[in-house]
């Protein structure tokens, strides 16, 4: 086998353009892929009309909130282009410049400060479907940070009004009387003086007054933690199951590390055994100077050993710029050679069944990419049942296992490394048995 | 000298061979003796290539064996079975050292002195002419001095020139002892160099035999000369 290995690297070593090829186009590729995943959406472009007047501010209980505060909760999510009036706005969304625009009226400070009536913003929209429900979703979702956060204020004036009327204290409302007695005090001012009142109807009305200035102060005391409930009904806690959060970056690099490894390995590894084939030599080295398995097991050992040094480097170039724990380093190549030696698997599985080397690369392109790309396809993005498919597919083609495997090897997320190398090593095996019977067609 | 002129060095009893239902080779024998050169004609899908891969080891018999085990048998492949990337001296020195030979260097050295290409030794198979090639190609069947050789259509891509040389080369181990059997389209070249013409048809054994028995046996009396003498005999029998 050693004999053939130093073959087979001379080969490649004479084959430079190829070996060039082979490694940088899956780089390439990676990357890219590796950025589309890591970069999240950019903001769209929206005309912003703010009708308002500048330093508008709304009045809630005595406190004087400022619009600009609102406004710069739906800024922080769009790309602002400012225009002048709802016209501007309108002729910026049929001209492309923006996907969307929003029209804040000049009353809407008016219309806050009144509590009773709603404040109305004005959404244009323009694009394709896919802009108008990126847009779409943006703004409602900044419109709804926005009112939360306006909510929060009004519950904020409101508790504090509450707060005085039933503690006592000062409103800070212009006109209002200062220094309140607070409903809590009441019952015992009362009570006090109930005890020097002779029985008789005003005593009996003083001692209803006082039991009911006892339950207002009870239940508006009580009313304050329901408006924390009504304004924010529902908090968000977060709990993730198993392992630990995977960052979104280095996540990518393991998406692209992977895809580099898969098709490093699958495109030597197919090429490597059909240029047997297309050399002739085949028949040659099977009647008797080297058994079918062990020239499988040259050809995984080679891919494998090729494709898991390539993808290292990459990883490790790729770590100087992405924080990543080089703690882990161990796991990193464990990972990667039991993915290496899958992927390198199923490449001389399809390596023995085309008869030439650019057949061979081109099965095996045809075959990793939507392999790939399945692997890579989130539950609920489609319906359950083709969902259950691709969950097949990928079970039994290495993709996906490697890509958990290098993910946990990496970020420690779940399912464990353990799981996904016995996964892998359960792939490796089953294709190298697809390519001994492969190769029985070497008569 | 391999063994002796009497005894056959290479005897194949009653082969067959079955692709599913198709029966490519059906109970074909023959021996043949050191210094034997046995040619092997036929029409084209008469199993020529079957009978030769199977007598190589090369591919398994259906039926029937070969006295010879495929480490004493050097196969010469129709088509070229050389890494064109390597050069000529890396292909030989390969196969020298899968071929386990105890000295891997000297046989290298050897084979490229009897084939006439120690001149072109460190040049690229890719860049080797035809001729080249083929005889890379005989070399590396010759490499582990096995007393039988087997070559499948060794003169077919060559010109003239070339397979006067090529002829030379291989009468050259003949004489030397060692048996050869091969498969021509060209029939002038099994009655010039072969002692024995085997002819296959249909995977079937029509004919075993001198050149000059089967010009008998057509019973043509010489008149059409041997590549008629063949045709007639084809014909007679319904191929």
């Amino acid at each position: 086998m050693r004999w053939m290995l130093r073959k087979d690297l001379l080969i490649l070593a004479r084959s430079r353009v190829m070996v060039g090829v082979l490694v940088l186009y899956p780089i390439v590729v990676a990357l890219l892929i590796g950025l589309a995943i890591s970069r999240a959406p950019s903001k769209p472009k929206v005309a912003i009309a703010n009708l308002s007047p500048p330093g508008a501010t709304v009045e809630l209980g005595g406190t004087r909130l400022n619009v600009g505060h609102y406004y710069s909760q739906l800024f922080s999510q769009v790309q602002p282009v400012p225009v002048a009036t709802r016209a501007q706005a309108v002729a910026a969304v049929q001209s492309g410049r923006v996907l969307a625009a929003v029209v804040i009226p000049a009353n809407i400070a008016s219309r806050l400060s009144s509590v009773t009536d709603q404040g109305h913003v004005e959404v244009i929209y323009n694009g394709d479907a896919l802009e108008q429900s990126f847009v779409h979703s943006t703004i409602e979702a900044a419109l709804s940070q926005a009112n939360l956060e306006l909510s929060n204020q009004i519950r904020r004036v409101a508790a504090r009004v509450i707060g005085a009327l039933v503690q006592g204290g000062s409103l800070g409302v212009p006109g209002a009387p200062q220094n309140l007695p607070g409903l809590s005090a009441i019952p015992g001012i009362l009570r006090r003086v109930i005890a020097h009142q002779p029985q008789g109807a005003d005593r009996a009305q003083l001692e209803h007054l006082a039991d009911f200035s006892e339950f207002a102060a009870q239940n508006l005391g009580v009313s304050r933690e329901v408006l924390s409930t009504v304004s924010q009904p529902i908090q968000v806690q977060s709990t993730l199951m198993h392992g630990r959060r995977t960052p979104l970056d280095t996540y990518a690099v393991v998406v692209a590390v992977s895809i580099s490894l898969m098709f490093v390995c699958v495109l030597l590894a197919a090429g490597g055994v059909a240029l047997e084939r297309e050399e002739h030599t085949l028949a040659r080295l099977v009647r008797g100077l080297v058994s079918r398995e062990q020239l499988i097991a040259e050809k995984l050992l080679l891919a494998a050993g090729c494709a898991a040094v390539v993808a290292f480097a990459m990883l490790a170039g790729i770590g100087a710029f992405v924080g990543l724990d080089w703690g882990r380093v161990g796991q990193w190549v464990a990972a990667l050679v039991v993915a290496a030696l899958a992927f390198a698997a199923l490449g001389v599985a399809i390596g023995a069944l085309a008869r030439e080397v650019r057949a061979a690369s081109l099965l095996a392109f045809l075959l990793s990419l939507p392999l790939a790309f399945l692997a890579l396809v989130p539950a609920g993005a489609v319906a359950g049942g083709v969902y259950d498919a691709i969950r097949a597919i990928s079970l039994v083609f290495p993709y996906k296992a490697a890509l958990q495997a290098l993910d946990a090897a990496v970020n420690g997320s779940s399912p464990g490394l353990g799981v996904s190398l016995a996964h892998l090593l359960a792939l490796t095996a089953l294709f190298a048995v697809l390519a001994r019977l492969g190769l029985s067609r070497a008569e | 000298m391999i063994g002796s002129t009497s005894e056959p060095l290479l005897a194949v009893r009653n082969l067959g061979k079955r692709y599913g239902e198709r029966e490519a080779l059906r109970d074909v024998s023959f021996e043949a003796r050191a210094g034997e050169r046995v040619a092997v004609i036929g029409p084209n899908g008469a199993g020529k290539t079957t009978l030769l891969s199977i007598v190589a080891g090369a591919l398994r018999p259906s039926t029937g064996s070969v006295s010879l085990p495929p480490g004493r048998v050097g196969w010469v492949p129709q088509q070229t079975a050389l890494y064109s990337r390597l050069t000529v001296a890396e292909n030989l020195e390969l196969f020298a050292r899968l071929e386990r030979s105890p000295d891997p260097r000297a046989a290298v050295v050897t084979m490229l002195e009897q084939a006439g290409l120690q001149e072109r030794a460190s040049e690229r198979v890719e860049r080797l002419s035809g001729g080249n090639r083929q005889r890379v190609n005989i070399a590396i069947g010759l490499l582990s001095e096995p007393p039988a050789l087997v070559l499948d259509e060794p003169s077919s891509s060559l010109d003239p020139r070339q397979r006067e040389r090529l002829w030379r080369f291989i009468c050259a181990h003949s004489e030397q002892g060692r048996c050869v059997v091969f498969s021509t389209h060209n029939v002038a070249e099994a009655e010039r160099y072969a002692q024995q013409v085997i002819v296959l048809a249909d995977g079937e054994l029509l004919f075993s035999g001198s050149p000059q028995e089967l010009a008998r046996a057509a019973g043509t009396d010489g008149g059409l000369g041997f590549e008629g003498a063949f045709v007639e005999f084809l014909r007679e029998r319904g191929h």
